[in-house]
């Protein structure tokens, strides 16, 4: 169980790890990390299944109306699934010190907080990639629109990952911050909410959809390139 | 070698919840110096060591590192200081070997092996075992192997004996007075006597 060839490193030649080799040994830790937990990082994915086979018997077989409401369900789930599992990021890394650890590193914060939630998403958001099309199927959800919601769930997890970064980042410190969490991303994530199931939508409806599409790439690069930094600044401000 | 002044606090001041934990401090330390510093429960140890770190902000004052401020950017002084807290800083769930090379791909390696590494810390042929399975004074031990597996001019160690047993603490006294010896700095907390009458020891006593 215990799988020592990930941490292996050939480019071992007792020098400063360069800031590349830094991010890909953080990135392997946490998956490692996240391996050696499977059920903890299980959950968001079970809850994610879960909530979208409960609509179907709360509704009723109306092929009809679960079609319609399907890009919805979906992104709801997907939403609340993130949210579910965005404590993990920092929290045990908090309670053991390793996060002071991290802070106190020769290699810059922001990069090493992206590694983090690289890590985070491959575990919680690309599963949810994996499993939607036949979801998507079980709702009935048109042959056309089934490219469209891959996409925009490529494009949008990683999204909610790294704003969820910044909200944890932030309340980490506290005893009970789980509320104030919710909170705080979740007016954030409304936005991709909109853009992801409009897109959906309208490809089932054979429009074109390449706005929300550009707007949900736009979100992306915003995320990628701000939120690490406010996180690692957060997460300073988490420890004082 | 002439006496230069590496680390420098300058009206260093810490307030919590109204209370001045310690106020208008300065002092300097130079290589092969030892910052030993005193108190009772809640004066502001693990405060002040916090603040020389950076994790937490002081209220007022500033410290230098070579005479530049460790806030400023072109500060090299996050490369030079090892930090070993309260808390050990080790995964759980990953072997003694993965923590340490975790520690080196984030910080200054030095040039050992990390199973001589293990060795000098009394925790040879551990290196496969998951940290969930060690004691607590084997946790400890592999916490402060940090010291031996990086590199840096300056150890700032909160109670670094904890759960340590005698000969452990022995051991561990061996390693501070080498680094010293090298020309090392260290910053450290103790509720334990220390007995090191080779080191030049300042102390600092927080209650008074």
């Amino acid at each position: 169980m215990y799988n020592g060839w990930i941490f292996h490193c050939d480019l071992f030649d007792m020098k400063r790890y360069s800031l590349t080799q830094a991010f890909l040994f953080l990135l392997k830790r946490d998956l490692t990390l996240s391996f050696r937990n499977r059920a903890e990082f299980a959950n968001p994915l079970l809850f994610f299944i879960l909530v979208i086979t409960l609509f179907p018997l709360a509704i009723g077989a109306e092929p009809a109306l679960l079609s319609r409401i399907a890009p919805g369900i979906i992104w709801v789930a997907a939403l609340l699934a993130a949210m579910l599992s965005l404590d993990s990021i920092f929290r045990s890394d908090f309670d053991d010190g390793s996060l002071e650890q991290l802070l106190l590193s020769a290699h810059p914060m922001p990069v090493l907080v992206l590694a983090k939630v690289a890590a985070h998403w491959l575990v919680t958001g690309l599963p949810l990639l994996l499993v939607s099309p036949v979801l998507a199927v079980m709702l009935g959800m048109p042959s056309e629109a089934q490219g469209t919601l891959l996409l925009t769930i490529l494009i949008g997890t990683p999204i909610l990952s790294l704003i969820g970064s910044i909200g944890v980042a932030l309340t980490v410190g506290l005893p009970k911050g789980g509320i104030i969490l919710s909170l705080l991303i979740l007016p954030l994530y409304v936005p991709v909410l909109i853009f992801a199931s409009s897109a959906i939508e309208g490809a089932a409806g054979g429009l074109d959809v390449s706005a929300q599409l550009y707007m949900l790439l736009s979100f992306l690069f915003l995320a990628v390139s701000l939120s690490p930094l406010a996180t690692a600044s957060a997460l300073k401000m988490s420890m004082g | 070698m002439p006496e230069v002044a590496l680390l420098k606090i300058h009206n260093l001041a810490c307030v919590r919840d109204d209370r001045v934990l310690f106020e208008h401090l300065s002092l300097s330390l130079c290589r092969e110096q030892m910052l030993l510093v005193e108190g009772h429960n809640g004066s502001g140890k693990t405060s002040l060591l916090r603040i020389l770190t950076g994790l937490k902000m002081a209220d007022e004052g500033e410290i230098y590192w070579h005479e530049t401020a460790i806030s400023e950017s072109d500060s090299n002084y996050y490369e030079r200081v090892i930090y070993v807290g309260h808390h050990d800083g080790v995964k759980r769930e990953l072997t003694c070997l993965e923590n340490l090379r975790l520690v080196q791909a984030m910080g200054n390696p030095s040039a050992i092996d990390l199973d001589d590494a293990l060795e000098q810390v009394n925790l040879y042929r551990y290196g496969d075992t998951p940290v969930s399975n060690l004691s607590a004074g084997q946790r400890r031990r592999l916490a402060l192997a940090r010291l031996v597996v990086t590199e840096a001019d300056l150890w700032i160690l909160d109670e670094p004996y904890t759960s340590l047993d005698k000969v452990s603490m022995v051991l561990f006294q061996t390693m501070f007075e080498m680094h010293l010896k090298q020309g090392g700095i260290i910053v450290m907390t103790s509720h334990h006597d220390i007995d090191m009458p080779a080191v030049d020891v300042q102390r600092l006593d927080l209650s008074l």
